[in-house]
């Protein structure tokens, strides 16, 4: 079973790198899919059945295809890959790389020092999860009611095409600018 | 009954707030009835209040009533608190009744103005902080409506803001009366050090037991609060500002700059009477002030071509009389006239303001004439507002109201030869210029066209102020005339009544009924004089629409004694010489330093907000890698 | 048979940097939403491994609110992209860069 973690772990590390340095949306889509498809594997493996069943069907599926419909809507064409491509030269690589491998070096460094400490692999039911959602934990439980509510509210907001304003001195301002 | 005072003040309030935030999206009839109903709902409760007070109430016990705790901190605790007794009334009936019609006459007149809702927010806004500052129970409340009408007329003032000379008028008004505004404040810092309290009544009660009269604090404190009332009352030598102030729209000049926040000063003097009467020096400096100015603005008033500046000079020079009035201690009188005075200086600057506005803008009197036959009403109602305002005798309220200043100017214990005989002078100018202006205005070769026809909302307010300049005046009749004394009686619930010489105040000449009937006589000579003069001099002469060659002496009175140009010299370019020498001081220069250093900082910062999000995201990265280097190591 | 908590933390912090190193590279701002994703997702798997190391639900607790957010924070940025290429006709997040100061 655990060499089942390392392989996820492997392929999770794998996809993510080729999709963040893809040029192609599409492609890179389908890379963020598979590692978050092999993440979920982990979480079974670490008794999160719920959680990995919540990672797919969520993550790799509604947000996904949300990515994929705003991709497919915009329609950039091949224009934008070849830009890209040259984006991905290696001096504008170097200072993110750099840091980016600094702060992973430095959290490897703090999580290697402490002693041995084993994951248990029991499974912990949806039921339990629930029930601490829904006792403990109420009050974030409305808050993030409210977060998908301003959400709901704002992608609708800022979704809509922009209005022909019909005041004059706005179109004024439109004119000038 | 007396529970409701609080409404006539929070309505007119409530209807600026509303149509200061919603203005912009009600329809403009809407707009106007929120903007009329408010002062006219304040109206009706102030009738239902005023009655109640007048019938049951014949001792004219003032109503008191507490809203709230406004601060309170050891022992200095002023309330949010009302006080209601006949001066009060007197001032509230003006300024809710008048205020009312003139609101109404307002509708029509800005209706096409694209701040139509803005305009009627600042109205309303003016009279609730105008009853703010006559209900209010202490003087700092009184101060808060003080400052308020004082930031409504700049606002109004500089209501058509496009144009900068409204703005640099409005500026100028707010600055000359801060001139005031900061003696009052320092006399009422004198008053609270003294008395630890700020309550009007109380400071009165107190005051004749602590100060003897004539000493230096009571002189001194009143000199102050003078100070005050001249910068509100726009008197010598603060008075430049209210011509200017003729900027505003025709019904702001009727109510603001005529009716009542002019008279505020008056108001202040009448309410701290008690202070003005322990500082006889003071007292008689009102009286001098007023004198001066009627003669000042009246001079000045001859010589102006802008129909409203006349009408401003002559606001100035009527609220002369009313100081003069209260400087030889004729309460009631000087009372009397502000109410009057609001009835027939808010019509004729009505009625200004319809010419003003059916001959396209036009302000120039010389460009008038002829418009008696086109514009009837308003002529008809112009005319009994001039004549009220040059005191014709026995017909028009204004007689009435003058004569009892003038007479008391001469039988006053206070009063003296010099005074009466400045304020006869006063009233032949008077009529004077105000006749020069009806000729020249509604008599005469036509020289425009009026471009429409007024509605009923616009004349129906003049005819109703005609009427009350009109009868007005027999509310209060002289001694040897039917000695009528419902305007007196009911003031002197309050105010002392006018302690009389008993004697003649120059040996010869006779005293009691037939000097009061001698004494009218004259003054009705006087204004028929001024009449007569006006009319040999302006009726159908056949002026050029031009504006009129000036002789230097001319010159001067037509720029209003050239106190402006006096300011400018001594006291406007001296401080702009000293603040230009001074600029490059080495404080200064500590300080610009300080400035450029900031300067420094702001180039540095403003260059990393460079609008880059991937920029951002670096940043915080770094700033990631930083903290967590920095928890490592330690 | 266990395997040691420092491991699934390991794999969280290495998605961690490269979702950063998206995030710091990419200008295509569609690639930084899915940086920022794999993000999120990683700072979920630290959640999890915790909650696993201590045999408790409130690892997945919180996994379940950093997903709500996620599809809050996601639905809003996909609507402000699309205002965004309707407003510049181009993808690239430094070309909106008017509240430079």
């Amino acid at each position: 079973m655990n060499i089942l973690f390392y392989i996820a772990a492997l392929i999770a590390i794998f996809a993510t790198v080729r999709m963040v340095t893809g040029t192609n949306a599409v492609h890179s889509l389908l890379y963020l899919i598979v590692s978050l498809l092999s993440v979920s594997v982990i979480f079974f493996l670490l008794g999160a059945p719920f959680i990995a069943a919540l990672e797919v069907i969520i993550y790799a599926g509604a947000i996904m295809v949300l990515f994929v419909f705003v991709i497919m809507m915009l329609n950039t064409g091949s224009g934008g890959v070849r830009k890209e491509h040259e984006l991905l030269k290696a001096s504008t690589w170097i200072g993110p790389g750099i840091t980016s491998a600094i702060l992973c070096g430095e959290m490897l460094y703090v999580l290697l020092a402490p002693a041995f400490h084993p994951m248990n692999r029991i499974e912990i039911p949806p039921a339990a999860v629930g029930a601490l959602l829904f006792s403990k934990y109420i009050l974030i439980v409305e808050l993030a009611a409210f977060l998908l509510a301003a959400g709901i509210i704002g992608a609708y907001h800022l979704g809509q095409k922009p209005k022909l304003s019909h005041h004059r001195y706005l179109k004024n301002e439109e004119a000038a600018t | 009954m007396s529970e409701l005072l609080w409404l006539i003040v929070a309505l007119p309030f409530a209807g600026s707030l509303l149509l200061a935030m919603a203005g912009k999206h009600l329809p403009r009839l809407a707009a106007a009835i929120i903007g009329v109903g408010s002062v006219a709902l304040s109206a009706i409760v102030m009738l239902i209040l005023g009655l109640d007070f007048l019938h049951g109430n014949p001792a004219g016990v003032p109503i008191h009533q507490t809203l709230w705790q406004w601060i309170n901190v050891s022992g200095f605790s002023p309330g949010i608190a009302f006080h209601l007794d006949s001066v009060s009334l007197t001032f509230v009936f003006v300024i809710t009744f008048v205020g009312a019609l003139i609101h109404l006459y307002a509708a029509p007149f800005m209706w096409k103005d694209e701040g139509f809702a803005r305009f009627f927010s600042y109205m309303n806004l003016f009279v609730g902080f105008m009853l703010l500052l006559v209900l209010a129970d202490n003087f700092l409340l009184l101060y808060l409506g003080w400052e308020g009408v004082g930031l409504c007329s700049y606002l109004l003032i500089g209501f058509w803001y496009k144009d900068p000379a409204n703005g640099y008028a409005a500026r100028k008004a707010f600055t000359v009366t801060r001139v005031g505004d900061t003696a009052m404040v320092i006399g009422l810092f004198i008053l609270f050090t003294t008395y630890h309290t700020l309550n009007i009544q109380d400071i009165l009660v107190a005051t004749p037991h602590t100060w003897a009269p004539g000493s230096t604090i009571a002189t001194t404190t009143a000199f102050l609060l003078l100070g005050g009332a001249i910068g509100k009352s726009a008197q010598v030598p603060l008075q430049t500002w209210l011509p200017d102030a003729m900027a505003a729209p025709s019904p702001v000049s009727a109510l603001i700059h005529a009716a009542t926040m002019v008279t505020a000063g008056v108001y202040l003097i009448a309410r701290t009477h008690v202070l003005f009467e322990l500082a006889p020096v003071v007292q008689s400096a009102v009286a001098v002030i007023g004198a001066v100015t009627l003669i000042v603005a009246g001079m000045a008033a001859i010589y102006q071509h802008d129909i409203k500046k006349v009408l401003a000079y002559s606001t100035i020079s009527q609220i002369g009389y009313m100081f003069v009035a209260l400087g030889v201690g004729a309460w009631s009188a000087a009372l009397f006239h502000f109410m009057i005075h609001a009835f027939f200086k808010s019509l004729l600057f009505l009625g200004a303001g319809s010419v003003i506005a059916v001959l396209h803008d036009e302000h120039n009197m010389y460009k008038m004439g002829g418009l008696w036959k086109k514009m009837p009403v308003v002529f008809w109602t112009f005319l009994v507002g001039a004549c009220a305002l040059s005191a014709l005798p026995l017909i028009t309220a204004g007689f009435y109201s003058k004569d009892e200043i003038i007479w008391q100017a001469y039988a006053s214990d206070k009063g003296s030869i010099t005074l009466w005989l400045t304020g006869l002078a006063g009233a032949f100018i008077t009529a004077l210029y105000t006749f020069r202006m009806v000729f020249l205005t509604f008599f005469g070769k036509a020289k425009a066209e009026p471009a429409y026809r007024q509605g009923m909302g616009m004349t129906l307010p003049l005819v109703v102020l005609a009427f009350l300049s009109f009868v007005g005046g027999f509310i209060q009749l002289p001694d040897n005339m039917g000695h009528v004394t419902l305007f007196s009686h009911f003031i002197q619930q309050v105010l002392p009544a006018t302690t009389p010489t008993g004697t003649a105040v120059i040996a010869g000449l006779p005293s009691g009924h037939a000097a009061e009937w001698i004494a009218q006589l004259i003054a009705a000579i006087v204004s028929i004089a001024g009449l007569t003069l006006a009319y040999r001099l302006y009726y159908n002469k056949p002026f050029p629409a031009a504006e009129p060659v000036r002789n230097p002496i001319q010159q001067f009175f037509f720029k209003g004694w050239d106190f402006d140009l006096l300011y400018d010299k001594v006291i406007v370019q001296p401080i702009v010489f000293f603040s230009r020498i001074d600029k490059n001081d080495v404080i200064d220069q500590f300080y610009t330093g300080l400035a450029s250093v900031a300067g420094l900082f702001n180039k540095g910062l403003a260059a990393t907000q460079n609008g880059k999000l991937r920029w951002y995201a670096m940043a915080l990265a770094i700033g990631a890698v930083i903290t967590l280097t920095i928890l490592l190591s330690t | 048979m266990t395997i040691p908590m420092q491991y699934g933390l390991l794999l969280a912090a290495i998605l961690f940097c490269i979702g950063l190193a998206g995030v710091l590279v990419r200008r295509d701002v569609i690639f930084m939403l899915m940086s920022v994703e794999v993000m999120l997702n990683a700072a979920g798997l630290a959640f999890i491994v915790g909650g696993a190391a201590r045999s408790s639900a409130d690892g997945q607790v919180m996994f379940i609110f950093i997903l709500a957010m996620a599809a809050a924070e996601v639905s809003v940025g996909l609507a402000l992209i699309i205002q965004l290429y309707q407003k510049f006709k181009t993808l690239d997040a430094d070309s909106a860069s008017q509240l430079n100061g």
